[in-house]
């Protein structure tokens, strides 16, 4: 067991796929020489060399093209797109063409490849570098998608992505890459699919993910100890395949359902979930649900906009004790 | 209209005759699969007119010449990547005429059992990666198979056919870039046949030839050949599959072309200007080639021979396929998945 950070954890999950298999190749902007514009991925270009590890153009069409092409047949690259929001000038290949090309050819072709990215606020960025957009992906039919909270998920799950036979989007949350956590030793392979109960609770539900969720765990303890409402906080982890069994485990027990949500209001994540939960356990339920989210804005700059844009501790709190109290 | 040897630089070859470099056999195999491809593209048309293609569909009359002579050239093993304008280029690699039809034709026995239609034709066993219909995007794709067989020391070459419309978008540049970068061992074919869809390229384009005067943004050598004429094509595929095994890089070539029909089955093209359509026809590429074959000595019965066989390939395929049953409904959600299902959720 060591603590490591969410930025090294990166950088051992793909060491460690890259050393089991030599069909895993890593390509992106500044990912080999540079270590990655967010040290994520150093170290790796000494270890695996410039034929595993490449850097490339700001060509984001060609890595995720190239990536597809080589997945296609017989290798399992790990892409790098190094800011979310750049998915927006190469996503015709997530969302035309890995997603479908099975699909279409009728199984004759296979996706077998990770895109990992830097997801999320609070790095003071502005609108075009920082925007949550695991919605975008998430409906999508053809894609995977997770979003790891702390270093063990890190590894666990990129290995979990590199494995899997289907394309997988894979969002780093930028805010969380100097965060700590404790990591055993030795190989760690997660499952895809598989939400985890980070915080036991009996009075409400809170379903967080990635930087929401540590978050969520600082508000339940404010909401426990000052307004003794203990909730449970469910790490979503993983939004395609989404285990709903979980979810709709913890509302059965807590009777009620909070998400809180990084991606702006309009069809975020927790949408879905919502809606599921309304269809399958409405009777479960002892209040409506309640969504936690960035409001429908693109994100400012300043920080003091940028820190209430984003559901903040103080936030999840009032909004959480004043519903469960009316 | 230019004439065409102002617009092409035709191959010049030393003693022509049918046991020159391309010699009798390949000629003769250059021959049939143009003409195959002529007669499935013109079953295609027919079958629409008779309501029984649906959909769309993007025709190749006219410019089996290129998809003829790169297929030629490739070695087992190697693959094509193509567009929407896909059916020759699919054909041209050896896939079963009833196939193609049956998928055009969205019957169970089609090569992806109607799931992709016209549009994405694929046989992955005949090395046919995948037709794609967003303009460019299959361009870096082709980089991406190219650099697993450098990485794994493979001796397959990815080749990439494209329209002139594809040379004004962003992945065009982006993947010759990278593919001189990497020194990939992939070819990119663009077929210039004049016309972007409705629009002629040469209104919308910088340069007057859109691929080959590109190509040394990219220090690629300009590579301009004749579209019509399969010796033509041949042997610059033949160049180009020589230099991607070699290990010496990408190579970008530009086939001047025409589509004899328009650009998609709703296209009349009559924003051609008169007399286009007939001048080109001169030089249609199955006729010229199977005048070729005569000057050289073939006999007429020998060439006959080729084409009653390949219509009856194509008379037993269309009758096959009109026979195949429609999808079964259950194949709707097939294959979202590499777990064979859709399920996105537990």
């Amino acid at each position: 067991m060591a603590e490591l950070t969410y930025r090294d954890a990166v950088a051992r999950g793909i060491a460690q796929e890259m050393t089991r298999d030599p069909d895993v190749v890593f390509l992106g902007e500044d990912v080999g020489k540079a270590g990655g514009v967010f040290k994520a991925t150093v170290g790796l270009y000494e270890q695996f060399g410039p034929l595993r590890v490449r850097d490339t153009p700001i060509s984001e069409q060609a890595i995720l093209g190239a990536a597809m092409g080589a997945a296609m047949t017989g290798l399992k690259p790990i892409a790098e797109i190094m800011f979310s929001d750049f998915f927006a000038v190469c996503f015709d290949y997530i969302a035309n063409e890995f997603a479908k090309s099975r699909y279409m050819s009728n199984g004759q072709l296979k996706c077998p490849l990770v895109v990992r990215t830097g997801n999320g606020a609070g790095s003071r960025f502005g609108a075009q570098h920082s925007q949550s957009v695991e919605n975008w992906c998430m409906m999508i039919p053809g894609l995977k998608v997770v979003a790891p909270s702390n270093p063990r998920d890190v590894i666990g799950l990129m290995a979990a992505a590199v494995r899997d036979p289907d394309p997988v989007i894979f969002f780093e949350h930028k805010s969380l890459y100097p965060t700590k956590g404790e990591v055993p030793d030795g190989e760690i392979v997660d499952r895809l699919g598989s939400a985890s109960i980070a915080r036991p609770g009996k009075d409400a539900t809170m379903l967080a993910l990635a930087l929401m969720v540590p978050r969520a765990l600082l508000a339940a303890e404010r909401l426990k100890a000052e307004h003794g409402i203990d909730c449970e906080v469910v790490d979503v982890r993983s939004l395609v395949p989404l285990d709903t069994q979980t979810i709709l485990g913890s509302v059965a027990r807590t009777h009620r359902l909070f998400t809180v949500e990084e991606n702006p209001r309009l069809c975020g994540w927790g949408a879905e979930i919502v809606s599921i939960v309304a269809d399958e356990a409405f009777y479960d339920l002892d209040g409506p649900p309640v969504r936690i989210t960035t409001p429908h804005i693109p994100l400012p700059a300043a920080d003091i906009l940028e820190d209430i844009a984003l559901p903040t501790v103080d936030r999840i709190v009032e909004r959480v004790r004043r519903s469960m109290q009316s | 209209m230019a004439k065409i040897e102002d617009r092409a630089t035709r191959s010049k070859v030393a003693a022509p005759g049918l046991n020159d470099d391309i010699g009798e056999e390949m000629r003769l195999r250059l021959f049939r699969s143009q003409v195959l491809l002529r007669q499935a593209e013109q079953r295609a048309f027919d079958l629409f007119l008779q309501n029984l293609v649906k959909g769309t569909s993007h025709l190749s009359l006219g410019q089996e010449a290129v998809a003829a002579g790169f297929a030629c050239a490739m070695k087992p093993g190697d693959l094509s990547f193509c567009t929407y304008r896909g059916h020759a280029h699919t054909l041209a690699r050896g896939v079963p005429v009833e196939k193609v039809l049956g998928e055009l034709m969205q019957r169970d026995n089609g090569l992806m059992r109607g799931k992709g239609g016209s549009m994405h034709l694929t046989s992955a066993k005949h090395g046919v990666m995948g037709s794609y219909a967003i303009i460019g995007a299959h361009l870096p794709i082709a980089c991406g198979a190219a650099w697993r067989a450098q990485y794994k020391g493979q001796k397959d070459v990815s080749v990439c056919f494209f329209g002139d419309g594809t040379t004004n978008i962003g992945a065009f540049h982006e993947a010759l870039n990278f593919a001189v970068v990497w020194k990939l061992p992939v070819i990119f074919v663009c077929e210039n046949n004049l016309y972007m869809e409705y629009t002629p390229i040469g209104d919308v384009t910088s340069v007057k030839h859109p691929a080959a005067d590109r190509a040394a943004a990219y220090g690629l050598e300009r590579i301009l050949i004749d579209g019509n004429d399969a010796d033509a094509v041949y042997r610059a595929a033949m160049v180009a599959y020589e230099k991607a095994r070699a290990g010496d890089g990408p190579s970008l070539v530009e086939c001047l072309t025409y589509r004899h029909s328009g650009h998609s089955r709703a296209d009349p093209a009559k924003y051609r200007p008169e007399g286009e359509l007939e001048k080109w026809k001169e030089r249609d590429p199955v006729k010229i080639y199977r005048e070729r074959l005569k000057q050289f000595g073939v006999a007429e019965s020998a060439i006959t021979a080729i084409e009653t066989d390949v219509q009856r390939i194509v008379d037993a395929a269309t009758e096959a396929c009109k026979a195949a049953p429609m999808p079964p409904l259950d194949i709707l959600t097939t294959d979202v998945y590499a777990d064979g299902g859709f399920a996105w959720r537990n």
